[in-house]
């Protein structure tokens, strides 16, 4: 593979990653449902533990340690070699190893396609449905401010 | 000194059976849900992880219902629970800049790009109590309206463009970064421990500080530039998978202060920062850890430590209220052995005064009197 390939590989697993980690575990397994899994092995039994999230100083400058988060990850590897890696916010431990299995999957030439027409596309158009509900609802309390001299009204 | 006690055990066992059963309330009245009290109490769960400093509002929630709505109880199971699991690592820095907005307002400037947006607020409510929510009313559904997909840039970096505020502290390379969870606390601490200190400080230890500075204790002259409320992703570089992967995302709260100017006869002057951040939505929270933040900057600015605000032993020595209320409360344990050695000195004490007492003469009446 060319690094311009392993590059599109990588960017395409984060993606996924990242819509799984905003789904619910259960709706994750309701869409993998249909999709016939090929065996796999436990690399990391699936464990919780802590990240201590880090913010900036300002915002922007050197960072800080704000607090930890409940985390769960866990790894697993298909009969046909792929290693796959689920690592997302909470202690849902079965969570972490749903999105490890989707991560093997989506690196499977045999198996991406349907990861992504099964798992992906509608998690990715719920995730996106809630955002624009919510950033609908945001936008009806944008406010405009008017001065007024002091004295005056 | 406390000295351990035994015995007891029966009677601590009923105690805590007691504890359980008052903690139910009537049981004729449905039980409390965690997911009612996330959702419901949701603030409260939000102190619970900010100064339990943990993000999990499932737990947070548990340790309310536990904790009987004692927050600092509550705040103290989180902070114990914390320490039974391992830690990965820590995350890439989060960016705020990159918030999926709720709220976001600013005291500073009338027109921002993107705007003014109240968001869940009790901002201009008339804070009268409402009798139709005592009955379970159902609220109406939300006003909508269409969403636009400009940015919102922080307001400390509009007027950082002209250089009207200082700029945020960059990353020095070889300091690594501060934690006191893993070293006891040192003086004089840096700015990154400092923060970490106030994001887990008391509410209220924070609010009265903070309130300190603006009567004139450590006075700074602060403006609310800019407080948001909203989702920011969150990345962990996972040294097994390669690549920093996607955790979710976290709802935080930030408050930046624009403070009165400093300069010198080789810089312009230019307004100062503090800094608040917190989880879920803190606003009180993050107001005080930024004024407290720019008050504790004064020995880095030149100004003079005359206020409680301004030192950073006093307020982040005492701001832990797990660490206070343990002493405090260690108190009511029994201290018998050391009470008694009290009791025997001051017996000794009054005996002493006493005979000493009795040994002097009578003082000799003036001629005058």
């Amino acid at each position: 593979m060319t690094v311009a390939d392993e590059n599109g590989k990588q960017a395409q697993r984060k993606a996924a990653m990242a819509v799984l980690a905003h789904s619910d575990a259960a709706e994750i397994a309701r869409r993998l449902e249909p999709i016939a899994v090929p065996a796999y092995e436990n690399l990391r039994e699936p464990e919780n533990g802590l990240v201590m999230l880090r913010g900036r100083i300002g915002g922007d400058g050197a960072p800080f340690n704000l607090g930890e988060a409940t985390v769960s990850r866990a790894a697993v590897r298909l009969a046909t070699g792929e290693v796959g890696f689920g690592y997302t916010l909470g202690r849902d431990r079965q969570k972490a190893q749903m999105i490890a299995l989707c991560d093997a999957l989506v690196q499977s030439n045999e198996f991406s396609g349907a990861v992504e027409a099964n798992v992906l596309t509608p998690l990715r158009a719920a995730m996106a449905s809630e955002r624009d509900r919510k950033a609908a609802e945001t936008a009806a309390t944008r406010v405009d401010f008017y001065t007024m001299v002091r004295g005056e009204g | 000194m406390y000295v351990a006690v035994k015995g007891g055990e029966r009677a601590i066992e009923n105690a805590h059976r007691l504890l359980a059963h008052e903690r139910r309330g009537d049981r004729e009245v449905p039980e409390l849900s965690l997911t009612q009290i996330s959702g419901q109490l949701s603030l409260g769960v939000d102190r619970i992880m900010t100064e339990g400093s943990l993000y999990d509002r499932e737990l947070a929630a548990l340790a309310l219902k536990q904790a009987r709505g004692d927050m600092i109880e509550a705040i103290f199971l989180v902070r114990a629970f914390r320490a039974t699991l391992p830690r990965f690592g820590a995350s890439e820095p989060v960016d705020t800049g990159q918030m999926q907005v709720r709220r976001r307002i600013s005291s500073t400037f009338k027109d921002i790009p993107g705007g003014q947006i109240l968001g869940p607020t009790f901002d201009y409510t008339h804070r009268l109590l409402d009798p139709e929510l005592a009955e379970g009313s159902k609220p109406e559904a939300p006003a909508t309206a269409e969403a636009s997909a400009a940015i919102m840039p922080r307001v400390t970096d509009i007027l950082g463009r002209d250089g009207l505020i200082e700029p945020s502290p960059q990353l020095d390379a070889d300091a690594p970064v501060g934690d006191l969870t893993r070293e006891p606390l040192s003086f004089p601490a840096d700015r990154d421990l400092r923060l970490q200190n106030l994001a887990r400080a008391d509410e209220g230890f924070l609010l009265a500080l903070g309130y300190s500075t603006q009567r004139g204790y450590g006075r700074s002259h602060p403006f609310a530039g800019e407080i948001r409320l909203g989702e920011v992703e969150v990345e962990f570089m996972a040294e097994d998978v390669g690549f920093a992967v996607p955790l979710g995302a976290v709802t935080l709260t930030e408050c930046q202060m624009v403070n009165q100017f400093k300069g010198s006869a080789t810089e312009a002057p230019c307004f100062t920062r503090g800094y608040g951040l917190a989880f879920g939505q803190s606003e009180r929270k993050t107001m005080s850890m930024a004024l407290v933040d720019r008050s504790l900057r004064a020995r880095e600015l030149g100004e003079e430590v005359i206020a409680p605000a301004q030192d950073e032993e006093f307020v982040m020595s005492h701001s832990d209220n797990v660490q206070a209320t343990g002493f405090v409360e260690h108190l009511k344990l029994p201290h018998y052995v050391d009470f008694q050695s009290e009791l025997g000195l001051l017996r000794k004490l009054r005996k002493e005064f006493s005979e000493a007492a009795a040994d002097t003469p009578e003082p000799m009446q003036e001629a005058a009197e």
